[in-house]
């Protein structure tokens, strides 16, 4: 069955070349190290666009910058941007997005994930639709 | 006369229990209404994600100041999804649990000695997905239920513990989160992912039940997903906590079956209460017995208001007493005062641990 795909020609981005990080100390092997952007960036930036055979890395929906952690208030927001203003796919990359975070971070952390201001034409019901899933997801179980 | 605490001295929130168990977060918790009634002992029932519903009782007050609980019954193999809400009848003896099976079990309280502690009586059908809250009005002869189908659904209750449905109603335009009775009329409250809430009544001939009033924007409103309310004492006052990170307190004096005005309605907005949440107010309760309002949070705190006494203006307002933070390891769902001891708070989080808390206060 034929469907139209939302954005039928993305702009596609070199994958940025991955730091290697350095490992801690000897004496710090029983400090537990914060959780900071990156680390957040390195759980999302391999998800893949619901439409395109691309990471959400190489389409620039999601980026390093486009992270905020308070490891100290357990606290993440992600901005993304979706490849074009009209995009529905918005909630489900949202969705996506938040599903691999809860997978991978401890159980503390409260995600935040929004679309960046300007990139959606309906922005208010698009991250309206995030809080949404934001409710209804991590209090649903799935059987 | 109901004791009032809430002075201007420095307020704590004492820890007493913490009661494990569950294996998944917990939803809410409901004091049995005849906890500490000629003599018998507290009693919470307590509902979970792991689809089970726990009944905890204290041991007898005589010898310890504060005795120890334990689970006296697990309810299992009734849902077969998360139970998501739990109401007791006003005489305690029955139990009403509503789940994302779509489906509200009645248990009848089988109290004494015996292992049994309550009996599966009937399960209900007829929403379509999620039950979100049950409420028993409090003469015990009607039970509401709602849904993520957007219904209201109230229930008569039957000689046999049957239960019959007598209206359903429409008229939010998604999830419904929470419904409530009034304290001494039959006058039905809902709110809602639609970010408002709405006052229903009987018709005059009795006929059907209809919505005489939406408490939302544009006037006063919410601006995002109600998701509980409360009513004070004597029902004349109802708070609403939301999403929106504010809690609402409204004038709910006028019986709304007796309403016949147009423009507005029968209840009006009475105070605002912002600035002190930083995330989701997923509960409120307004305690029968010390008048002060208990909030639980996403951002894991349970915080505590009173009315504001040095407040000399004609309108009503609030101040908070106390911040509780980290009161769980996660959200804080549901905070319950109990119905008795005006000390005695009870909260559930997405930790699965529910906490019983001493609310004491210098004058």
């Amino acid at each position: 069955m034929a469907s139209q795909l939302i954005n039928a020609n993305p702009v596609v981005h070199e994958r940025k070349a991955r730091s290697v990080r350095q490992p801690t100390s000897a004496h710090d092997d029983l400090a537990v190290e914060p959780i900071d952007s990156l680390e957040v960036f390195d759980h999302v930036r391999d998800i893949k666009d619901p439409e395109h055979p691309y990471t959400l890395e190489q389409l620039n929906v999601v980026s390093e910058d486009s992270i905020a952690v308070d490891d100290k208030r357990s606290h993440v927001l992600i901005t993304f941007t979706p490849t074009v203003e009209h995009c529905s796919m918005a909630t489900l990359i949202g969705l996506c997005i938040r599903v691999k975070l809860m997978q991978s971070l401890p159980p503390r952390f409260k995600i935040d994930i929004k679309v960046s201001p300007g990139s959606h034409a309906s922005e208010v019901a698009a991250n309206r639709d995030l809080l949404q899933l934001s409710n209804y997801h991590p209090k649903i179980d799935h059987e | 006369m109901a004791k009032k605490l809430g002075g201007n001295g420095a307020a704590r929130l004492g820890f007493l229990h913490q009661l494990e168990g569950h294996t998944d977060r917990v939803w809410g918790v409901a004091w049995n209404p005849a906890s500490r009634s000629g003599g018998a002992p507290s009693m919470l029932a307590s509902c979970s994600g792991d689809k089970t519903v726990r009944i905890w009782e204290q041991q007898s007050t005589v010898s310890s100041s504060s005795p120890s609980w334990t689970c006296q019954a697990v309810l299992d193999e009734s849902h077969s999804r998360t139970v998501r809400a739990c109401d007791w009848s006003p005489n305690g003896k029955l139990l009403a649990t509503g789940s994302f099976d779509a489906t509200t079990s009645i248990w009848e309280h089988v109290g004494g000695e015996f292992d049994c502690i309550a009996t599966l009586e009937v399960k209900i059908h007829g929403h379509e997905n999620e039950v979100k809250s049950v409420a028993w009005n409090t003469s015990g002869t009607l039970l509401a239920t709602c849904s993520r189908d957007k219904t209201v659904w109230i229930w008569e209750l039957q000689p046999g513990n049957d239960f019959e449905c007598v209206s359903v109603l429409n008229g939010h335009t998604q999830d419904v989160k929470m419904v409530l009775w009034h304290p001494s009329r039959d006058v039905l409250v809902s709110a809602s992912y639609d970010n408002t809430i709405k006052v229903w009544a009987e018709d005059r001939d009795g006929d059907d039940w209809r919505c005489v009033q939406t408490l939302a924007e544009p006037g006063w409103g919410h601006t995002s997903t109600v998701w509980q309310l409360s009513f004070n004492m004597s029902g004349d006052q109802m708070v609403s906590c939301s999403d929106d990170l504010q809690l609402m307190v409204w004038d709910s004096t006028v019986d709304p079956s007796e309403w016949t005005g147009n423009g507005g309605g029968p209840w009006k907005h009475l105070c605002t209460i912002s600035g002190h949440h930083e995330r989701t107010i997923f509960s409120v309760h307004w305690s029968r017995t010390n008048g002060l309002i208990a909030t639980g949070s996403a951002d894991d705190c349970i915080r505590i208001f009173a009315e504001d006494p040095t407040n000399v203006a004609s309108s009503v307002s609030f101040c908070k007493v106390l911040e509780k933070q980290k009161a769980h390891e996660g959200d804080v769902n549901s905070v319950r005062w109990h119905p008795k001891d005006p000390r005695l708070l009870a909260s559930a989080g997405d930790d699965g641990v529910i906490k019983i808390w001493e609310f004491e206060q210098d004058l």
